[in-house]
């Protein structure tokens, strides 16, 4: 099995007509054809940290076509050679392949810069005869992916005038416009739907891409690879077996400088309603009958639409906002003192709700989600916790530090495998059995093969390959599954305060233990 | 390093293993083994190519030196294992005496269990890889044209003693100036009318890419013999117009596409270093090598 297959296979328009690309030659790179990728919202930290950096070491792997040109579109009173200054020194800062002067130079000369207002119709003439002095002397040929990295506030207006100015339209079936979105994808159902149906009335939905970069990550990836290409996990992946799963999204930091994005939106909205529920679907679903998007996402849909939430919110789910404490040993703040929050902000930062599977496969196996802020350490992981043996032909002494078998993907950082099972202690007078762990580390076997998911991302953008990206179906049956808890929070007061520093609130604790089950420590 | 004066391969794994428990980490994570077959001259570049390579593909590398000679057969060994060159281990190993003819028997020992072995040869190699002594336990053969003295005549050798899993490095090197004309097809498909190549004479790479393009395109394609670093330019005469690439320096190109403004792309000449990382990300038989091979000296 592999995931290049399925992306051959979104390809084929291409295959048979270049003479010189032959499927069984290992050794070609997919190159982005000739385009050029717009950029709105060139200060945020996303643009900075991970979307430059990322288009740099495109260029580096040479996965960029030469013609390549970053165009960025903001309201400064910038030149080209300002904006190619700002690109500069993210890239310094932040790219992942060595910095080489050649091919900085290369991407360089195809950067320009056009000043205007998001809601001046004038700016967008002039991005129109940027982009189009770039199709004549840059070679794009017509080529435009634009990049949204702006507040959701901000779509409707730029949506509308790449409309009214024609930039959306390539007017010519040979080459292609896209648009690239970043989370939120709304922050419920309806406001969901609005955003789709604003998307699509500008955009084909082929032509829209949704960013969720946990997909673009290798080793969520892998969760798929190792589910459908092994023999010896996937006769285990069903209640017979599995007694419970356990994704955890943990981050160590609080919101730092993202008041204005965070407060109103919470946990919640920001990772459960995507990354996680992307991981539950990669998880539990049936095997696809090809990995390409189309029958990927049928799988992931079906498996969505068959989750079902817990009849108490109280019972079942969990929320808190982290207190000041200390943490690792430093003293933090709490959430309520944070710069830019309000002291009376219902937004929870730390959240964990069961749900479950309405499927033959999943029946009874409570799968548990949590993700917060300032929680013990840095990590996200789904665990397959597996029942207890049926029997144990030990004494009761022998067995006592045997907790239950566990897989876990680790997805970040240390990534990962690990396998959790019982092993004899050596030397001891009765045969007494111990939780010994079995580690795969994805960098003892594949040392700097890793590429950042937003350089997969972006290429696949380019290159129109859209198995990793949501589409609105999966974003909409999120939604559904999340709006009637977070409309029971709302309801209700103030999320419980949790430690800085620990794993989240005594209720989330409460909320497992009452189906009789522990947390694992990540 | 440690070093293993009159030894056997048994001891030299039992060597590795120890230090291996001694810094406190398994060898659970090498991927494959590397037998390096070379002579003096060679042995140093080629290892501490695959030093550098063993970071991307973690691996036990396996440089077997023969010496024959009058002497009494004996075996001896250098190792190295993990530290700052990398995650690899590393065992020099010198066979003198009878013992050269012998490599196998000091090499099976140091296999690691169940993982791919590689062989290869930085520069001479037997007429048939896959049946030498040692080739026979790998399922990639890597050897280097470009390191004999009639490249071109090397390059037949190869193609007469051919069986899956073989590939040469002259064909790794025009990985970069393949990628780069197949990504010109992507989009104008222009009918190509005839190709030259440029590059420095019996270049085995020219004869390589020639065959390939002659072969994808269904065109006549020349090699010219210009004096300068390896290949040097690939014209095209197109129905569309000329496309050019040049690379006068060895590094940096100048393309020239039809309808385009001339662009400067980086396709720099890669180390070994490079070359063996490239080689070890599959391992399956080259079927595209294969066919090329064949069709090259025609």
């Amino acid at each position: 099995m592999n995931l290049a297959d399925g992306h051959y296979n979104e390809t084929d328009h291409l295959a048979p007509l270049n003479p010189l690309r032959d499927p069984r030659d290992q050794r070609l790179p997919r190159i982005a054809g000739p385009s050029a990728l717009i950029l709105f919202g060139v200060t945020g930290d996303l643009s900075r940290k991970k979307v430059m950096p990322a288009i740099y070491d495109l260029a580096n792997r040479g996965l960029l076509p030469p013609g390549f040109a970053l165009v960025g579109f903001a309201r400064r009173d910038w030149a080209d050679q300002d904006f190619a200054e700002i690109v500069h020194d993210s890239v310094r800062e932040h790219c992942r392949t060595p910095f080489r002067e050649d091919t900085w130079r290369q991407l360089a000369s195809g950067i320009r810069f056009v000043a205007g207002d998001l809601a001046d119709a004038a700016a967008y003439e002039s991005l129109k005869r940027t982009v189009a002095e770039l199709d004549e002397t840059r070679g794009t040929q017509g080529n435009h992916a634009f990049y949204l990295s702006i507040p959701p506030g901000m779509f409707p207006t730029v949506l509308e005038h790449l409309k009214s100015s024609g930039l959306a339209e390539s007017g010519s079936p040979n080459s292609w416009r896209r648009v690239v979105i970043e989370k939120p994808f709304g922050r419920d159902l309806a406001s969901a739907q609005k955003l789709n149906r604003l998307v699509d009335a500008v955009f084909p939905p082929g032509s829209v891409f949704r960013i969720d970069h946990y997909l673009g990550k290798e080793t969520v990836q892998n969760i798929l690879a190792v589910r459908f290409a092994n023999m010896m996990f996937e006769p285990l992946w069903n209640a017979n077996y599995v007694r419970n799963v356990q994704i955890t999204m943990a981050e160590d930091i609080g919101i730092g400088g993202r008041a204005g994005y965070y407060d109103g939106i919470g946990a919640m909205r920001d990772v459960i309603q995507n990354h996680l529920l992307q991981l539950l679907a990669l998880t539990a679903m049936e095997e696809p009958i090809s990995f390409s998007a189309d029958d990927v996402r049928a799988e992931k849909v079906k498996v969505l639409s068959a989750v079902t939430r817990p009849t108490s919110v109280e019972k079942h789910a969990s929320r808190g906002q982290y207190a000041a404490g200390w943490q690792g040993g430093i003293p933090v703040k709490g959430f309520l003192e944070e710069d830019g929050i309000s002291p009376h902000s219902r937004t929870e930062t730390f959240a964990a709700i069961r749900l479950d599977v309405a499927t033959r496969r999943w029946a009874g196996v409570p799968f548990y989600l949590r993700a917060g802020k300032r929680l013990g350490r840095r990590v996200t992981e789904v665990a397959i916790v597996f029942k207890n043996a049926p029997h144990l032909p030990f004494d009761s002494s022998s067995v006592q530090e045997l907790s239950n078998n566990a897989f876990v993907f680790r997805i970040q950082p240390d990534e990962g495998i690990t396998v959790r099972f019982g092993s004899k202690v050596p030397n001891t007078s009765s045969l007494q059995v111990r939780d010994v762990n079995m580690d795969f580390q994805y960098g003892d076997s594949f040392v700097d093969t890793s590429p950042e998911a937003y350089e997969r991302l972006i290429l696949d953008v380019l290159l129109g390959d859209p198995p990793l990206f949501p589409r609105h179906e999966e974003v909409e049956l999120g939604w559904k599954i999340l709006d009637p808890i977070l409309d029971r929070w709302e309801e209700e007061g103030s999320p419980e305060q949790y430690a800085s520093g620990g794993w989240g609130p005594p209720s989330a604790y409460e909320m497992i233990e009452r189906d009789g089950n522990t947390w694992r420590r990540p | 390093m440690i070093r293993l004066d009159d030894t056997s391969g048994s001891a030299v794994a039992a060597a590795i293993a120890s230090e291996r428990h001694r810094q406190g980490s398994p060898t659970t994570g090498m991927v494959l083994t590397m037998l390096i077959l070379t002579d003096e001259e060679h042995q140093a570049d080629a290892t501490a190519a695959a030093v550098t390579a063993a970071r991307q593909h973690p691996m036990r590398i396996v440089t077997l030196i023969p010496r024959p000679g009058k002497g009494e057969p004996r075996l001896d060994a250098e190792i190295a294992v993990g530290g700052d060159d990398g995650p690899g281990e590393v065992a020099v190993l010198r066979l003198r005496g009878a013992l050269s003819e012998h490599a196998n028997s000091v090499a099976i020992p140091l296999l690691l269990s169940d993982t791919p072995v590689v062989a290869y040869w930085p520069a001479e190699a037997p007429e048939c890889p896959a049946e030498d002594l040692i080739g026979r336990h790998a399922q990639r053969r890597i050897t280097d044209c470009s390191t004999a003295l009639d490249p071109l005549a090397e390059l037949a050798r190869r193609r007469h003693g051919y069986r899956p899993g073989d590939t040469d490095l002259s064909w790794t090197r025009i990985t970069p100036w393949r990628s780069l004309i197949a990504s010109l097809f992507d989009q104008t498909i222009a009918e190509v009318e005839s190709v030259s190549i440029s590059a420095e004479s019996l270049n085995a790479s020219a004869e390589l890419l020639r065959t390939w393009l002659a072969n994808g395109l269904s065109t006549k394609v020349e090699v010219i013999e210009t004096p300068g670093l390896g290949i040097s330019a690939v014209q095209m005469l197109s129905t569309q117009g000329d496309i050019s690439i040049r690379r006068p320096d060895g590094s940096t190109a100048q393309l020239h596409v039809p309808g385009s403004a001339e662009s400067q792309v980086a396709l720099p000449r890669r180390d070994l270093a490079e070359l063996l990382a490239e080689e070890l990300r599959r391992l399956d038989p080259d079927e595209v090598y294969a066919a090329t091979l064949m069709g090259t000296g025609s």
